[in-house]
């Protein structure tokens, strides 16, 4: 397979691509780590006119913990970045979902603000930034703005990117308390679509549940947002009780539909236990701590 | 006869729009006009034929066409010939020097590391990426690390154990031992 013609621009500076993507008038697309655009290319499922390639863009293959504890990853760092970082103690959730994406060589070459900008439903960062409350920095001809992670995928494959900004930045905010979370996926082997996934993220204030967000990937026709449903953990500890309250909040947030991967009550029930099991490991590591 | 991937051509008819790029394949500066559609595994394959980087799935599951970029693996079907330009590729052809194989390499023939050998250039390419960032890695490193490349032959054990061999040579020690 091979993909329709289109014109390639490899621009050395942001405002030069931005300049191209204005003048593409909607018609040219970005290509950073290309591991979702390029299969979509070859089956044409996309037949831009024009793509960009933002790979020579100079500062852009970065992640990096602010004094004020906030995480900032930009537009060219590689999910294999992100796996092998020691950056990331303060943001478990992304931690455990570094070693998850697609498969080793595919996270050689994919982007983490790539893949939240594609908002496939299955795509595992949408589910953490969605569970970690980030945001998105976006610059255009007009400058840079800054878009919060619920107001940024409008649907499956379409974000709120104008057709003449690039996603510079993703950002996700420091833990009020001590940051503590998970992310566990079903797959039929490496590299396949989830069958479902958890992201768990929780602030806490000892063994108070200060702020509780999570998301599931796979389980519907969107990434879901389950932070509503496990808000029931807010002021509360992570007894065997509560969880098992949250998890069957959560599980009944999901939107899962029966196919070749599954059962929509199998996987709303995979949806349960992975939440349980996530929130049963952050309360047994607590114990141990105290 | 022509196949599949001739049909993009790496030097394709004079009114399609083509970019010069300089690819450093296997140690060696390659100059070609290349049509920006044009894949890197269709690049190496036809136009360099270096045909001991395979295309299987050509839906970037498989890894048989994995190759090496500025040292890290890649998937060559899921990367564009054009965006190779001044960079460094390695394939299966420049792992082994005229009189020696790479330890990789070895392993595989001592340890009966393929059946069919379509997976093998990827998996060795996957490997020794592998060994160079982790010299000693267990065997569940090792399975990690080529859980992107699929074999239908081998059941993988024999690769494995292929990959450890050479960890243990290229670290000198006797494998044998």
């Amino acid at each position: 397979m091979y993909p329709s013609r289109f014109a390639y621009d490899a621009p050395s500076s942001l405002e030069e691509a931005i300049a191209i993507l204005d003048a593409g008038g909607g018609e040219a697309k970005i290509l950073a780590g290309g591991q979702s655009l390029i299969p979509m290319l070859k089956l044409r499922f996309a037949a831009p006119e024009r793509l960009v390639d933002i790979n020579s863009l100079p500062g852009l293959d970065y992640h990096r913990v602010d004094p004020d504890g906030t995480l900032r990853i930009g537009a060219l760092c590689r999910h294999e970045d992100l796996e092998f970082s020691d950056k990331l103690d303060a943001f478990p959730t992304l931690a455990q979902a570094a070693a998850l994406v697609a498969d080793p060589i595919v996270r050689t070459r994919g982007t983490f603000v790539g893949s939240v900008c594609h908002a496939d439903p299955q795509g595992d960062w949408a589910a953490t930034m969605i569970a970690l409350d980030g945001s998105i920095v976006a610059q255009g001809p007009n400058g840079r703005r800054e878009i919060p992670m619920s107001d940024f995928v409008l649907g499956p494959f379409v974000n709120a990117l104008a057709y003449n900004e690039i996603a510079v930045e993703a950002v996700i905010p420091a833990a009020k308390g001590t940051a503590r979370g998970g992310y566990l996926k079903l797959e039929r082997r490496v590299g396949d679509f989830a069958t479902a996934s958890v992201a768990v993220a929780l602030d806490m204030d000892g063994d108070t549940v200060r702020r509780a967000g999570c998301a599931l990937a796979g389980v519907g026709g969107r990434t879901i947002d389950a932070n509503d449903a496990i808000s029931v953990l807010v002021g509360k500890t992570l007894t065997d009780e509560n969880i098992a309250a949250a998890a069957q909040a959560v599980a009944a947030a999901a939107e899962p539909r029966t196919d070749h991967r599954g059962s929509a009550d199998y996987k709303r029930h995979i949806v349960e236990t992975f939440v349980s099991r996530i929130l049963t490991n952050i309360s047994r590591s607590e114990q141990k701590a105290a | 006869m022509t196949s599949l991937y001739d049909e993009v051509s790496p030097a394709p008819a004079a009114d399609v729009p083509t970019k010069r790029v300089t690819i450093n394949v296997n140690g060696e500066a390659r100059t070609v006009d290349v049509e920006p559609r044009l894949l890197l595994a269709h690049l190496l394959r036809q136009g360099l034929k270096l045909t001991g980087t395979h295309t299987g799935c050509d839906t970037t599951s498989c890894g048989t066409c994995t190759v090496l970029f500025d040292g890290r693996p890649v998937k060559s079907c899921t990367m564009l010939a054009v965006q190779a330009d001044g960079h460094e590729v390695e394939t299966v052809e420049g792992m082994s020097s005229a009189s020696e194989l790479h330890p990789v390499q070895e392993g595989f023939k001592q340890e009966h590391g393929l059946q069919c050998g379509y997976c093998t250039p990827g998996m060795m390419l996957a490997a020794k990426a592998l060994l160079e960032r982790n010299p000693d890695p267990t065997e569940d490193e090792v399975r990690w690390a080529l859980s992107g490349n699929l074999c239908r032959c081998t059941g993988y054990q024999n690769i494995v154990k292929s990959v450890l061999w050479a960890a243990q040579k290229m670290r000198g020690q006797n494998p044998e031992a």
